[in-house]
């Protein structure tokens, strides 16, 4: 089974350092890089599902040329290679570009299932899988808190979180699957692992190696952020201490005085 | 050329969900402030009450009857329905920021090459695009962002807008389903409702969290009878789902969901980063916590310091006595 994960590297969102620069882009340099949290639950579910089947899990991203030394890391928890697609041309580039250029990077690999975080932690969008999958052709499966594929039929079934709980939904392989913390959390990578992670293979694509991604020049993407603003601070809290009466009461008095009960 | 804006709704128990009255209302507010024209779309078994209640917020409302979707996932049909609005003029989409609405915004995204703008906390019409207000970063900035195209996708969150009904309810235009759906759709086997699992996070006014302080299942049963009494919605923390206390649906924070609500009342929650970008903008904030120290209180408007299992139901006992009074 050849399993295709995307994996994001993003601002480290313990580090607490995010920022925007004065062009309204990541300021990359604030703080530092991690593999997205979500793309780490896909990761281990990946490596869960080549253990159990066999085969191979290979990680696709999209970033800046120095998105290798965050690659190494998920090539540590057991990724057997990387393609990084890098090129001064997509800085800055909005979801619709990400969508076309990681399709096509995405369409020059052979797989089974291509898994992604359900969003990232620094855009937050959640719809790259879903557009990945459109413009592949391919069905969706999204909100995954399991994935059972099925190699004998050829297909995979997941658990789709709903509202109420979930949906077990089933498509034919190949397909594009969404994934969350529900599926369990992610390795640590070994010493042995990290070991061989740096002998992995990444292999680094321009925008003219993945061809067909409609990349706009001068970096005209379809959307432009026009403001950027620190949230409002919030105004400074009351500390209480005391016995757990007078603490109750003042909790109350709060609530109330705010007409919350 | 005038924008024609649609709003996509989601059906809850033959109703549209309050997200959906909100993203109705704010494609009115869109194209009036744009001189142009708000439609709504429903896509489901029975469309018709769920399309009635959304012409409550719109002038017109597509209802289209899609038996595909009892046994199919949503979004490459709702795609189908909504490429066939674009071919009749349709330039912008709003969608819900919800699972489904996510899974049509990235689909149609995909299939037309359209911009999107995610996570709309607010929106205005400025000059020919909506000019969308959204949280980035883990809640480090707020941006505003517009397409630079006549045409685009804009996913909104909760409570961006408030849903006024139009001066005028609406007509509604039922319409059968297009042959095909835009890509190929997952077939839905079985739908599996869990304990639990009912009450909206997203949407409930107040919230009672408990956090790794709660130290076990059991730890959870002051929690609930506190969102009880408050008429609130339990939510936990990784750490209390991690543990296996609580379901993953709980989960406030990174990943897991963002929640905005009146009141954030917290119990043995540290306040972790990753917690914190799901609800620190929520209106009022309590935080119950032994360790004075724990990064909670950087957001609290009130901060109580002291062991949960002491101050959680001297609170219970407060709250009963001052509703008695």
């Amino acid at each position: 089974m050849r399993i295709l994960v995307l994996t994001k590297p993003v601002p480290d969102p313990a580090a607490g350092a995010e920022r925007l620069g004065p062009d309204f882009r990541l300021d990359r340099a604030a703080s530092p890089s991690v593999v997205n949290g979500n793309d780490e639950y896909a990761l281990e579910a990946a490596l869960q599902l080549v253990e159990a089947h066999g085969g191979e899990v290979a990680i696709l991203s999209m970033a800046p040329a120095n998105g290798t030394d965050t690659m190494r890391k998920a090539l540590a928890m057991g990724a057997q290679r990387g393609v990084l697609v890098t090129d001064a041309a997509l800085e800055g580039a909005d979801m619709a570009a990400t969508i076309r250029v990681l399709a096509a990077a995405a369409a020059a690999e052979e797989f089974d299932l291509l898994l992604a975080g359900l969003d990232t932690s620094d855009g937050q969008g959640g719809a790259v899988a879903a557009g990945v999958a459109a413009r592949l052709g391919l069905p969706l499966l999204s909100t995954a808190a399991a994935i059972e594929p099925d190699p004998a039929s050829g297909r995979v079934r997941v658990h789709r979180l709903s509202a109420k709980g979930y949906d077990v939904i089933e498509a034919p392989m190949p397909a594009v699957i969404s994934c969350t913390q529900a599926l369990g959390a992610p390795r640590y990578p070994s010493l042995k692992g990290i070991m061989a992670a740096r002998s992995r293979e990444i292999v680094q694509r321009s925008v003219a190696d993945v061809g067909d991604a409609d990349v706009p020049a001068g970096g005209a993407w379809s959307t432009r952020v026009t403001a950027a603003d620190a949230p409002p601070a919030r105004a400074a809290g009351r500390v209480v201490r005391g016995a757990p009466d007078e603490a109750a009461r003042e909790v109350v008095d709060f609530l109330a005085a705010r007409r919350l009960i | 050329m005038p924008p024609v804006i649609l709003a996509v709704a989601e059906v809850a128990d033959g109703a549209p969900t309050k997200l959906s009255t909100e993203v109705a209302a704010l494609a009115r507010a869109l194209a009036e402030a744009a001189g142009g024209e708000a439609v709504g779309l429903v896509v489901d078994t029975a469309p018709e009450a769920t399309a009635g209640a959304l012409a409550t917020y719109l002038a017109r409302v597509v209802a289209v009857t899609s038996p595909a979707v009892a046994g199919e996932v949503w979004a490459p049909h709702a795609a189908a329905e909504v490429r066939r609005l674009v071919d009749e003029g349709v330039t912008h989409v709003l969608v819900a920021a919800t699972a489904d609405g996510r899974d049509l915004a990235g689909t149609l995204s995909g299939l037309l090459g359209w911009g999107v703008l995610a996570n709309a906390s607010g929106a205005t019409w400025a000059g020919d695009s909506p000019e969308v207000e959204a949280s980035v970063l883990g809640a480090k900035a707020i941006t505003k962002s517009v397409l630079t195209s006549a045409t685009g996708i804009v996913t909104v969150r909760l409570n961006a807008i408030e849903a006024t009904p139009a001066a005028r309810p609406g007509t509604v235009e039922a319409r059968a389903a297009a042959d095909a759906p835009a890509t190929p759709a997952a077939a839905v086997l079985d739908r599996v409702a869990e304990s639990g699992a009912e009450a909206s996070l997203e949407e409930a006014r107040i919230v009672v969290v408990g956090g790794r302080g709660v130290g076990s299942p059991e730890g959870f049963g002051i929690v609930e009878e506190l969102a009880a009494e408050l008429g609130g919605v339990v939510g936990a923390t990784r750490a209390s789902v991690d543990a296996g206390w609580i379901p993953y649906a709980r989960q406030i924070g990174q990943t897991g969901k963002v929640v905005k609500p009146a009141l954030y009342l917290g119990l043995g929650v540290s306040g972790a980063m990753q917690h914190r970008v799901g609800m620190q903008s929520a209106d009022a904030i309590v935080a119950v916590n032994r360790d004075p120290d724990a990064p909670i209180g950087e957001v609290a408007d009130l901060f109580v310091v002291g062991d949960l299992f002491a101050i959680g139901p001297a609170l219970l006992a407060e709250l009963r006595a001052r509703r008695g009074s």
